[in-house]
């Protein structure tokens, strides 16, 4: 199927396809999801109605690192098998990644002023998805930094490849090093310590978070593809010209 | 501070956040569609290279 989809034209007709449904579950799973939130779920025994919070900052919190897995697959998609939308899915990935990430951090730290009672701590939770942001960051500025798309391609692959030691430190820092952050309450392995009254709102809010994100990286990609189409034009009525002044 | 500052400045700055990946999104695809329809009817298509 991947290789099928290589075909821009044929991603083209699927993804426009695929968008609609993709739009209408995500809204209609936030919906829900707001609804549980707000007038389903109970308040935490020790933090209050603050731990709504949490439904925004841990869906948030996983589709940062879902995008940078998805971006290191890519990397490896251009790199290794040359696939042609490796580069444009890495490419599209970024700035959802990184706005998810953003999220994460400052929900993170307006939840934990009111409990920790310190908007930042240098922790290892803390600060590995601190430089998180900063990989992302690099990366779009990268992709701006070189004008010609393959080449920034390749340059963008190596460094999504070198910053993905980054997901393990982020994912397990709370189990290798004593952080003021929690550690991992629902995949683990001895089974989600949360209780279904909050977890069931907070499993429904990552799955409609994820169809935001996957919404945003199919079109992401649909405009790539267009941009590229658009440069090859300009390309050739410029040659086009160039010719008929010859 | 209350906690329910807390709470809704982290609704409104998610909900933003979110909105302006949409926004730019559409944005940005309408303004391709704009760029690609001008060239094709400029007659610059793919198999203008051929002719």
């Amino acid at each position: 199927m991947i290789r099928d989809l290589a075909n821009p034209t044929r991603f083209m007709s699927f993804s426009g396809t695929l968008l609609p449904w993709v739009t209408g579950l995500a809204v209609l799973l936030l919906a829900v999801g707001l609804y549980m939130v707000w007038f389903v779920a109970p308040a935490d025994y020790q933090q209050g109605e603050t731990v709504k919070i949490m439904y925004i900052h841990v869906p948030a919190a996983w589709l940062s690192l879902f995008f940078y897995m998805i971006m290191s697959a890519s990397a490896l998609g251009n790199l290794v098998w040359r696939h042609p939308l490796a580069d444009v899915s890495q490419k599209a990935a970024a700035p959802i990644g990184a706005a998810f990430t953003l999220i994460c951090l400052v929900t993170g730290s307006l939840w934990g002023k009111p409990m920790w009672g310190t908007y930042w701590q240098w922790d290892a939770r803390l600060t590995s998805m601190l430089v998180m942001l900063l990989i992302y960051l690099g990366i779009l500025a990268l992709w701006r930094a070189i004008e010609e798309p393959n080449r920034a391609a390749r340059a963008v692959s190596i460094l999504t490849l070198v910053g993905a030691v980054n997901v393990p430190i982020v994912k397990f820092s709370v189990d290798w090093w004593n952080t003021l952050h929690q550690p991992a309450s629902v995949f683990r392995l001895g089974g989600p310590t949360i209780h279904p009254s909050m977890l069931v709102p907070l499993l429904v809010m990552a799955v409609a978070f994820t169809l935001i994100g996957i919404g945003l990286h199919l079109s992401g990609i649909r405009t790539e593809i267009l941009r590229r189409r658009v440069r090859t034009l300009t390309i050739l009525e410029a040659e086009r010209l160039d010719a008929q002044a010859a | 501070m209350t906690h329910g500052f807390f709470i809704a400045f982290s609704y409104i700055l998610t909900a933003l956040v979110i909105a302006g990946l949409i926004l730019r999104a559409v944005v940005d695809h309408r303004a391709q569609l704009r760029a690609l329809a001008e060239l094709e009817s400029r007659g610059i298509g793919r198999r203008s290279r051929r002719g």
